[in-house]
């Protein structure tokens, strides 16, 4: 099962290697790994998405919550929450193509933020299924580059992470 | 008042009422070693290598449960020390390891003797800081002790660039500590405490499995009370011998790969498993799809990411493990019916068929060749089981496991998780320090002493007389049991060729040597080397070349699927 873990981590040096590392160390799997400072100067946020049966999960929480460095963490997907990533996508596009890529990131409701006279750099933002979307209705090789951020994410309603 | 870095240091450990500092000088930790030199309260002792000096402070910390503590310099300082971060790591030992580094301003420049300490401990220590700034070096300090010491113990390294040390701040050793971002829980949850009491009051067959979570959580005392309180079969762990003790009755002796058959036969047939202070490591439980079948399982344990990490459990309960037990001694207490007697009694019966087979006998009747388990059985009687023992690692370390009744905790000293070769003569020095008095016996092979056979030096400088038991069988004995049973035959590698003469070597070392030779002889020469209450003497025991340990769970196999005598 696809899992999204949310972390409040100390700002402090070397905090991410602990993570990064326990989760080399111990052989789970990392899909995505996004994090920067919170409103609160002390804290950053981390989010991270990872794979695993319930037992492997639990066991990657329990471990996570053992580093030090660890302030408080949260499962997001035990519960509704909401989940974000946002993308920039370069596309070659000349005659024809610049109508379509232009229609595209309208459905999509992307936002052209750079355009020159041969190629367009969409700003997408979604779950990760609505970005593979787009991706997928783009002409095959009309691709130039791709950067996501990864996932970020937060529970819905009251439940919230926080210190 | 202000302090330089260096003094700050020296200031924090008399705070913290460190007795013995374990290191080795080098240029990143002058300044250190230079305030050091100009005080009294604290002792330094000079191993001959850092992977010693940290072994040494290890021993120290379990022999006593205060934390030990080592300094090192730099660069191949740091890398030397690594080992012995690990091997207190795996067994969750207490220790603060100070690592000199670079000037901060030369961090990151491939500056001579740097490594990145912090970055290469990372993975084998509880925690660990680099003290950039003078002024949080009391703060952090205070912090690695705190860290160290509470929750599930642990090593954690300061690295400390040679820049801070020089430098001034105002000093202020804090009381307390808060860290946000760590809680030990402590209290275990009382209704997971209270089911757990009512699961082993209805048990027909229990067994007890502790480990060296009630060593270094000092729960001996109540494990023993609740174990008698109950009339319960009680295995230990490797690490956890010496949690009850080794001669009672309800003791089932060792389990594991090397344990008794009765252990592992009660724990694949028991319908619950108390499970505390131990982690259940491929080691104990085999092959865990075949692990305790009909069981359903109690964990005590003080970190919560020990508990369904390699078994899933009925009943977790995290806490310390003395005050959970405790907490079950006194629901015990009242309630009127503590077990079910008739189906207990039947259960003992069968372990008592399963003990008649004798699973540790050795052949007593040879002649002419001295059975390291012969050496091992007359140690325990001639010290009446009151001696610290350390070991290495290898046969003779599970031989010392199986035939020396450890009646109390902190006395059976050995690195159970990592299986560090070396580590016995320095961890008996840290004892035998701790413990001026007291007999201290280090009981290791001609393979393992050799890797740390420098720190002889260490112990004539202390005057440590400890007692070293060679048992010198000319293989790497565990390597040649494993070839011999699984690799048909084939000794790659596992013989000891141009072995020195270790009676010369400690001589040379300004110890007393003794070479025995006959099994007649063992009984004497044990005698006189106890007697010699001042010096060290290394016995070297000439033992049977072929001679391996059993029983045996081989890797993969149940804990039914035992190899006997
Ligand atoms: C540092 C280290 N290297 C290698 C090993 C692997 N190893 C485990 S037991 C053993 C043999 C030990 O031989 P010896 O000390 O002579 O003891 P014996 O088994 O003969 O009693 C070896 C090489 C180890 N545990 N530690």
């Amino acid at each position: 099962m696809r899992h999204i873990i949310s972390l409040l981590l100390e700002n402090e040096a070397g905090a991410l290697s602990r993570v990064a590392g326990l989760f080399s160390a111990r052989g789970y799997n990392i899909e995505s790994l996004t994090v920067a400072p919170t409103e609160d100067g002390t804290l950053s946020r981390l989010t991270l998405v990872t794979r695993g049966s319930d037992d492997i999960v639990e066991q990657i929480t329990k471990q996570l919550n053992k580093l030090i460095d660890v302030v408080k963490l949260m499962d997001l997907s035990s519960g509704p929450h909401i989940e974000r990533e946002i993308m920039l996508v370069k596309i070659r596009a000349t005659g024809a193509a610049r109508d379509e890529v232009s229609r595209l990131s309208e459905i999509f409701r992307g936002h052209i933020v750079d355009v020159t006279a041969g190629s367009f750099i969409v700003e997408l933002t979604g779950n990760g299924k609505k970005l593979d979307a787009f991706l997928d209705s783009l002409e095959r090789g009309s691709i130039v580059e791709v950067v996501r951020s990864g996932v970020s994410g937060m529970a819905r309603g009251e439940k919230s992470l926080g210190v | 008042m202000e302090l330089t870095g260096a003094e700050t240091f020296v200031r924090c450990l008399i705070e913290e009422g460190v007795e013995y500092v374990f290191g080795y000088p080098g240029g990143a930790v002058l300044n250190l070693y230079d305030a050091l030199y100009q005080q009294e309260q604290i002792k330094h002792i000079l191993a001959r290598h850092e992977q010693g000096a940290v072994h040494a402070a290890d021993g120290y910390a379990r022999a006593t449960g205060r934390p030990g503590v080592a300094l090192v310099t730099s660069g191949p300082g740091a890398t030397n020390a690594v080992t012995g971060i690990a091997t207190a790591h795996m067994d969750s030992v207490p220790l603060v390891v100070f690592t000199g580094q670079v000037p901060t301003p030369l961090i990151g420049n491939d500056a001579f003797q740097e490594v990145d300490a912090v970055g290469i401990t990372r993975p084998c220590v509880k925690h660990n800081f680099l003290v950039k700034d003078v002024a949080n070096l009391a703060d952090t300090i205070k912090k690695a002790f705190y860290v160290a010491t509470t929750g599930r113990p642990g090593p954690v390294v300061v690295d400390i660039p040679k820049d801070v040390t020089a430098k001034r701040a105002e000093f202020h050793y804090p009381k307390k500590v808060h860290l946000r971002s760590y809680n030990p829980v402590t209290k275990g949850h009382p209704l997971q405490i209270k089911r757990a009491v009512e699961l082993m009051s209805s048990a027909e067959r229990p067994v007890i499995y502790t480990g060296g979570g009630v060593i270094s959580g000092n729960a001996a005392l109540q494990l023993t009370e609740l174990t008698r309180l109950l009339g319960f079969p009680i295995t230990n762990t490797l690490m956890g011998l010496g949690g009850y003790p080794g001669n009672d009755p309800l003791f089932l002796g060792m389990l594991g790969m090397h344990g008794t058959y009765e252990a592992n036969l009660a724990m694949h047939n028991c319908d619950v498993l108390i499970a505390v202070g131990a982690r259940f490591d491929d080691r104990v439980t085999g092959n865990v799809a075949k692990f305790c079948p009909k069981a359903q399982i109690i964990h005590v344990d003080v970190d919560p990411s020990s508990i369904s990490k390699n078994v899933k459990v009925s009943v977790p309960i995290v806490g310390y493990c003395d005050q959970v037990l405790a907490e079950m001694i006194h629901l015990l207490r009242v309630q009127e019916k503590r077990t079910n007697g008739e189906a207990l009694a039947r259960w003992w019966a069968q372990i008592n068929e399963w003990r008649s087979i004798d699973c540790l006998k050795f052949d007593r009747s040879a002649s002419g060749v001295i059975k390291p388990q012969h050496v091992l059985e007359k140690l325990y009687q001639l010290t009446e089981g009151n001696a610290f023992v350390t070991s290495d690692v290898g046969q003779h370390q599970m031989w010392a496991a199986q035939f020396y009744k450890f009646d109390k905790p902190r006395r059976w000293i050995n690195s159970g998780g990592l299986g560090t070769m070396g580590f016995g003569l320095p961890a008996a020095i840290g004892a035998q320090l701790a413990f001026p008095n007291e007999t201290v016996v280090c009981v290791t092979g001609e393979g393992s002493i050799q890797m740390c056979i420098q720190e002889l030096s260490t112990a004539k400088q202390y005057s440590t007389p400890i007692k070293i038991i060679n048992l010198n069988n000319g293989y790497l004995g565990m390597v040649r049991q494993w070839q011999e049973l699984f690799y048909g035959n084939r000794y790659s590698q596992s013989y000891l060729e141009s072995l020195p003469d270790f009676v010369k070597l400690a001589e040379a070392y300004g110890h007393v040597g003794m070479q025995i030779t006959k099994p007649q002889d063992v009984e004497g020469a044990l005698r006189e080397a106890l007697a010699m209450k001042d010096r060290l003497v290394f016995m070297d025991f000439l033992t049977d070349k072929t001679e391996n340990v059993y029983p045996m769970i081989p890797s993969g196999a149940g804990q039914n699927e035992m190899i006997l005598v």
